[in-house]
Order: C-alpha cells, then sequence, then structure tokens
C-alpha cells in the first residue's frame, strides 16, 4: 500500500531546512517556552508571536495550507480541556489553553515539516535525550504503516466473508481482531530482534549522522532567542 | 578439495514446546560453493539456518573453524551475513541508509570505512540511489534488494537467504537471480522455488521432516522426480 509521510514536506528544500536538527529543536523548545510564560491577557505578545511563526513558516516553504490543516487537528482536544476551564475569571482562562496550545501546535507542526524525523531522533539523541525512548520512537516510525497495513488486510478478509450476523457478532469479530493484531505485532517484534542480533546488535543502537552547526545556524537561534525576548518584555 | 567453511555435526534442535525441529544433522558447506536447501514447508530450513550464526544454539557447529560461542559470536556474525525471508523484519531502521550502516556500525568500523561500505552493498544491488528513502516507502522488490545490502555492507564471508524470490514478480526474480549469480562469495539458500535452485546452486540438500534425506549435485537431485514428489516438491 502506498503511504504518507509523517514528516510530510520535510524532504523539501529551504532556509529552515538546511539548519542543523539540534538547532531548529533547541529553537523551537525556547519558542514553545516562551509562549507558555506569557500572561493570558498579553494579546499583542500573542499575535507578534503568530506573527513571527508565520514568516517562519513561509520561509520554510511549506505550504501554509499544510500547516493549518495540520495544526487544526488539534483543535478539538484542546476546546475539550478548555472547555471545563471556563469559570468565574470568564473566558479567559478558556482563551490561556486555547491560544498557547494552537500556537505551541504550529510550532511542532513547523518542525516537523522540516526536519525529517530520522534527523530528529537523531538530534534528540545527541542532545542526550534518554536512548531508549528515541529508540521506540524509531521502531515507531518504521512499523506504524507495517502494521496498519496488516490490520487493514484483516479487515478486508473479514468483510470478504462477513455475510449477515448481527452486530455484536461483529463488534465480538473486532476485538479478537485487536487480540490478533496485538499477537502478530508481538511475534514480529521477535523476528525483528532476531535480525538485530544476527547483524551485531548489543543493546546499543548506533547511527551516524553529518550534522554540523555553522555560523548561519548560531545566528539564527539567536535572532530567534533575542526577537521572541523582545516580543515578550516590550511593555504593552 | 577445498576447505569446509561451515561443518555441522549432530544437529538435533526441538522447539520450546517439545516439537522436533532438526534431528541429527551433518553438513559441510565448502568455500565458494553455493548450496540450496530444498524442502517442503515446516521441513526445518529456517531453523537449520538460524543455527549458523548462533541464533539458536545446538549441537556441533563451526564456522571458519570458530566454535560458536559468546567469545566468537560477533565475530562469527559479521563473517554470516543471514537474510530473513521477510524484509520488513530486515529492515528495522527507518532509513535504508541507517539501515544498511547498522551492521558495519556495531562491528566498529571507522566513519569513512561505514560510507565506503554501505555505498559499495548498495551499488552491488542497484539500490544507491535510495540511501536517503524510508524503508517503509520502498517496493517489496526493493526492500529484497536492501535487505541483501544490510548483510554485504559487513562484507560476510558466507551469504545466508531464507526464501529469496518468495512473493516476487517474476522480473524481480530474474533481477535477483541475476544479482545473486553475480556476488562471488559462498552463498546458502533455502527455498522451494527450484528453478532458482537449478540457475545458481551446484549442490543442494533435501530437508523433510527435520532430516536431511537426500544431498548431491544439483542437476541429479532435481532429475529425480520420484523423490520430489515424495517430498512434496
Amino acid at each position: 500500500m502506498k503511504h504518507t509521510f509523517l514528516d510530510e514536506y520535510s524532504q523539501i528544500d529551504s532556509f529552515i531546512h538546511r539548519l542543523d536538527p539540534r538547532i531548529k529543536l533547541i529553537t523551537f523548545i525556547a519558542f514553545i517556552l516562551f509562549i507558555i510564560f506569557t500572561r493570558p491577557t498579553s494579546f499583542i505578545t500573542f499575535a507578534l508571536y503568530a506573527l513571527l511563526i508565520t514568516s517562519l513558516v513561509i520561509f520554510s516553504k511549506v505550504p501554509v495550507k499544510f500547516i493549518l490543516m495540520r495544526s487544526f487537528t488539534i483543535i478539538p482536544f484542546v476546546l475539550m480541556v478548555a472547555v471545563f476551564n471556563i469559570n468565574y475569571s470568564g473566558l479567559v482562562t478558556f482563551w490561556n489553553v486555547l491560544i498557547k496550545a494552537y500556537l505551541c501546535v504550529v510550532c511542532m507542526t513547523l518542525l516537523m515539516s522540516t526536519t525529517r524525523f530520522t534527523d530528529l531522533l537523531k538530534a534528540l539523541g545527541k542532545l542526550r535525550f534518554p536512548g531508549l525512548i528515541t529508540m521506540i520512537l524509531s521502531f515507531m516510525y518504521r512499523y506504524i504503516f507495517v502494521v496498519q497495513d496488516e490490520l487493514m488486510k484483516m479487515i478486508q478478509a473479514k468483510e470478504s466473508r462477513s455475510v449477515g450476523g448481527s452486530l455484536w457478532l461483529h463488534i465480538k469479530t473486532h476485538a479478537n481482531m485487536l487480540g490478533v493484531l496485538f499477537v502478530r505485532a508481538y511475534e514480529r517484534a521477535e523476528s525483528v530482534y532476531l535480525a538485530m542480533c544476527s547483524r551485531g546488535f548489543d543493546g546499543q543502537i548506533k547511527t551516524m549522522d553529518e550534522f554540523s552547526i555553522t555560523k548561519k545556524d548560531i545566528s539564527f537561534l539567536v535572532l530567534i532567542t533575542v526577537l521572541l525576548a523582545v516580543i515578550r518584555l516590550i511593555p504593552i | 578439495m577445498k576447505a569446509n567453511v561451515i561443518e555441522i555435526r549432530n544437529l538435533s534442535y526441538a522447539y520450546p514446546d517439545g516439537t522436533g525441529a532438526l534431528s541429527e544433522i551433518s553438513l559441510d558447506v565448502f568455500e565458494g560453493e553455493t548450496l540450496a536447501i530444498i524442502g517442503p514447508n515446516g521441513a526445518g530450513k529456517s531453523t537449520l539456518l538460524l543455527h549458523l550464526n548462533g541464533i539458536l544454539k545446538g549441537g556441533n557447529i563451526k564456522v571458519m573453524g570458530l566454535d560458536i560461542n559468546d567469545e566468537n559470536i560477533h565475530k562469527i556474525r559479521s563473517q554470516i551475513g543471514l537474510v530473513f525471508q521477510n524484509p520488513d523484519d530486515q529492515l528495522f531502521m527507518p532509513t535504508v541508509f541507517d539501515d544498511v550502516s547498522f551492521g558495519p556500525l556495531n562491528m566498529g568500523l571507522k566513519k569513512e570505512e561505514v560510507i565506503t561500505s554501505v555505498n559499495k552493498a548498495l551499488e552491488d544491488v542497484d539500490m544507491f540511489s535510495s540511501l536517503r528513502r524510508s524503508s517503509h516507502h520502498l517496493s517489496f522488490g526493493e526492500k529484497k534488494r536492501v535487505s541483501i545490502a544490510t548483510v554485504l555492507s559487513m562484507q560476510p564471508r558466507i551469504l545466508v537467504l531464507d526464501e529469496p524470490s518468495s512473493n516476487l514478480d517474476p522480473k524481480h526474480r530474474r533481477d535477483l537471480i541475476k544479482l545473486l549469480k553475480r556476488l562471488a562469495l559462498t552463498k546458502i539458500i533455502a527455498t522451494h522455488d527450484l528453478g532458482l535452485v537449478e540457475e545458481i546452486c551446484s549442490r543442494t540438500i533435501l530437508l523433510d521432516k527435520g532430516r536431511i534425506v537426500a544431498s548431491g549435485n544439483t542437476i541429479d537431485i532435481l532429475n529425480n522426480k520420484p523423490l520430489l514428489a515424495m517430498h512434496n516438491l
């Protein structure tokens, strides 16, 4: 089956795509921290953050429509959280959760669309992120579509033999299928482990990268942080 | 007489649940030959292959004169390139480059050496242009070829393949046969694709119910139709 990319648009070329993944990661985390530590009533500050992130999106050449679509998927979840936060202080908390979550998600979406997922994992590794977690993420990235394919084939096989039957029966069948999917994933994990051992795996995955931090990377980090600080500190 | 690179004596194996998988296997593999292991489903072909690099243990096996034990295991695994049947098991890293460099990096090669061997392995299987792609975006035939590259990059002395032609369309099967012919190293191929055996294997052993029931020249065995029929081939 044809698969989409988790990190769609990360293969295109732009000034932001070419930045060192570590620098990008740090910059965007700084961005998120600035957003989180802003007073909810500083509307102009939020507007300026939005302006900054929008210009980054435009520089990155990633279609704005794509960023919007991706980032909007978070809205229902945010609304759910935000609704429970409407209280005496009126809509401020609601607004607070909504705007911060949304801006943060745009930051993350931009990071994901300008960095290959594998480079992101290597960057995390280089920044001393726990190896176990990056390993799990790496296997997730590799196998999520394999598991999805397997589920799809199972559903097709089931549909081909489904003639009639009560709703309850169908629900039961689906529950069984989930069980089978789990067992298959487990067995696959076993054979993957054997394949890893055959090629000398000793508990630590080693990868290679060609990351190098240049003056451009440093100036990007400094520029964005200074801009953020200015936006945050101007009295409004 | 050529030197034997693998020596198996009295290998028996039973699965943890007690089902017998291999019994009393004795086998020599000689330097430079291409050996076919044929047999029906469930004959024990894959189980036998997993013994060659010490994934499963038992019997008395010597690889390049070395016993399989904890001390030698890494050396042996770098000498024997085992390619699993399912490329989704064989290719477990996110990108082609990471996958092909996995073995060499574990062997502790230097950065430049790793890059050279990865490039050469991918060129050998005509997949160099896919260096940066993700494994899950490759077609099945491409995955099979990259699978072979993942062990070629370790510069093994012996290439061990489990069902290399399964699920391939005729064109990709032909390409694979050409590729295997081109690779000049000792090869052990477990398969029930008799056409492939006829084209590239000089010697064949027939395995059924965990026993070697016939062994000899490929042409002699493939021409012995009653024998093949008796063992569901």
